[in-house]
């Protein structure tokens, strides 16, 4: 056999075993919208933790975060600080979603927005900007598994057609599984990632220069500035730096999938346990940058950094380990676009089209109509993985900027009795204007600082500037609870 | 709605100032520790430390043996 088939088939009896897992994981519950969605709020610390880290560290951090350390070195570092710091704000702020979410039967995101601010008009807004952001993550792990395919079957699977493979086999996934068969299949790509990562991560420096502190002495003598900030770019300083950790460490927690995991929790305090040993996976992330910096000497020129992990393995490793490493990638790509699929589509159904075009509409059609969804946005993903040549860790930055924009929202509506709803919704307007034409006209970094942070900035002073001279409205949390003590 | 309180609020402060913050202090290749450089090391040195400060925000916000304290060592499973 020759060796593309020999990785090839590793790849999918990999991706097969995982499909049949979800499946029975999921088949063995009935399927109304708050199971699909919240998996029926009942999730203890172990399922809680495996769906995180199943949506969290996506083929982002394999494939993408070795490839911005070989392309880029120093300023890879931030995925480090925003992964680690952005648990120390989950502490407190998703506990509060989590009550309200209980409180309220909340499933989704925009459901947070109407309840707090009593507009199913500003909830619809949020649903589409959620939608519309979801899609570059999306559109990430369509492009990492493609990648993959074409890469283990040595270029004879061109990029389309690994493509539309990869697209047949995430919808089908999510089909197949719901959030709950997402959650177990997440134990065997963690089992997979975490070995892999540790295979490859010591083993590579090892091979190529006998080991990770020679690896480093050797990127030292060649080019010690790689390793530092703005490293191998030209505007990718300390400021950039802070503003982005800022930005993803705040704005990553507003992630609508996020959302629908924390609700799937049984207890605040699972979620606060959760912000306790979720650092702790971060320490798959150095031994993947190591693999970048090995690359980095041992094959230069790669036009696509993302390319770096997976060129590096196949010149290294046997073909069979080839099709562990692209297996294990695979699952890294289809968990997460799996969680992110279920949360567009139920976005879609639930709080945008129900809502504003159908308000008769029953929550088994809406089940219906989501179900149907998911060919729809794993259409759109896949139409835009086609057609654009963005890097992965690129794409990842526009999605962050675009939903970090709920964060005011979310935040001031929990802490802050003064916020209105034409506050927020100004703001998130201008924060999301902003977003959109710093990214278009690209203009990001924005004079040295993460265009999504600068619109942060703006999105806050406009919610509060608005809200301070708009009246005075109750918070809808506040109101119903004490409507409930009453009764 | 329960307001954090502040000692919760400021062990998770401590994150940002050594993680974010500070970069120009850390950002550095020397001195190398265990051969990785300096800047590197530092950061994974605060993945275990924020898991540490997370913790005892846990302590603060839900001390041992509180009514709030539902533990479920195994992390009971659905």
């Amino acid at each position: 056999m020759s060796n593309s088939v020999v990785a090839l088939t590793v790849i999918f009896a990999i991706i097969i075993f995982g499909s049949i897992m979800a499946f029975y994981a999921g088949a063995r519950h009935k399927m109304n919208l708050e199971q699909w969605t919240v998996g029926g709020r009942g999730f203890g610390l172990l399922l809680v933790w495996l769906l995180m880290a199943g949506e969290v560290y996506t083929t982002f951090a394999f494939l993408g975060a070795s490839g911005w350390a070989y392309s880029r070195g120093g300023p890879t570092l931030y995925i480090i600080a925003y992964l680690t710091i952005g648990k120390a704000v989950y502490f407190h702020v998703q506990p509060q979603i989590w009550e309200v979410g209980r409180k309220f039967k909340m499933q989704t995101q925009p459901d947070f927005f109407e309840k707090r601010y009593g507009s199913k008009y500003l909830a619809a807004f949020v649903a589409v900007v959620g939608f519309a952001f979801l899609i570059p993550y999306l559109q990430l792990q369509l492009t990492g598994l493609g990648i993959i395919v074409e890469v283990a079957s040595f270029e004879g699977i061109g990029r389309p057609l690994a493509m539309a493979i990869a697209f047949t086999l995430v919808a089908g996934f999510v089909f197949a599984s719901g959030v709950r068969g997402v959650a177990w299949v997440s134990i065997l790509k963690d089992v997979l990632m975490l070995s892999v990562v540790f295979v490859i991560g010591i083993s590579l420096p090892y091979i190529y220069f006998g080991g990770i502190g020679p690896m480093f002495t050797a990127v030292i003598h060649a080019k010690p500035a790689h390793l530092m900030m703005p490293g191998s770019t030209k505007d990718m300083g300390h400021a950039w730096y802070i503003s982005t950790v800022l930005m993803a460490s705040l704005g990553g927690l507003m992630w609508p999938n996020l959302f629908a995991t924390s609700f799937t929790a049984k207890s605040g305090n699972v979620l606060r346990r959760n912000a306790v040993i979720m650092p702790l996976y971060n320490i798959t992330l150095p031994l993947i940058f190591f693999v970048g910096f090995t690359a980095f000497l041992a094959i230069p020129g790669l036009k696509n950094g993302d390319l770096a992990l997976l060129t590096l393995a196949r010149k290294t490793y046997p073909a069979w380990f080839l099709g562990v490493i692209g297996g294990t990638g695979a699952l890294t790509a289809m968990v997460p676009a799996a969680i992110f699929i279920l949360a567009a589509a139920t976005l879609f159904a639930k709080n945008f089209f129900r809502p504003v075009f159908a308000p008769r509409m029953t929550d088994d059609q809406v089940a219906k109509l989501a179900k149907m969804m998911v060919l729809v946005v794993t259409g759109i993903a896949l139409y835009f993985a086609l057609y654009s040549s963005t890097t992965l860790v690129a794409l990842l930055l526009i999605g962050f900027a675009g939903v970090s924009q709920f964060f005011p929202g979310v935040v001031l509506g929990l802490y802050w009795r003064r916020v209105t709803m034409p506050g927020v919704f100004a703001g998130m307007v201008v924060g999301v204007a902003t977003v959109a034409f710093l990214m278009l006209t690209k203009r990001d970094p924005f004079v040295g600082i993460n265009a999504g942070f600068f619109a942060l900035c703006l999105n806050f002073v406009v919610t509060a500037v608005v809200s301070s001279v708009t009246r005075f409205q109750p918070s809808g949390f506040e109101e119903r609870s004490e409507a409930s003590a009453v009764r | 709605m329960k307001r954090p309180s502040l000692r919760a609020v400021a062990l998770t402060l401590i994150p940002f100032a050594a993680m974010c913050f500070s970069v120009p202090l850390w950002d550095r290749i020397y001195p190398r520790v265990f051969g990785i450089p300096f800047n590197l090391f530092w950061l994974v040195s605060w993945i275990f430390l924020t898991s540490l400060c997370n913790w005892a925000a846990y302590r603060v916000e839900v001390p041992p043996g509180s009514a709030e304290s539902d533990h479920h060592p195994k992390g009971g499973a659905q």
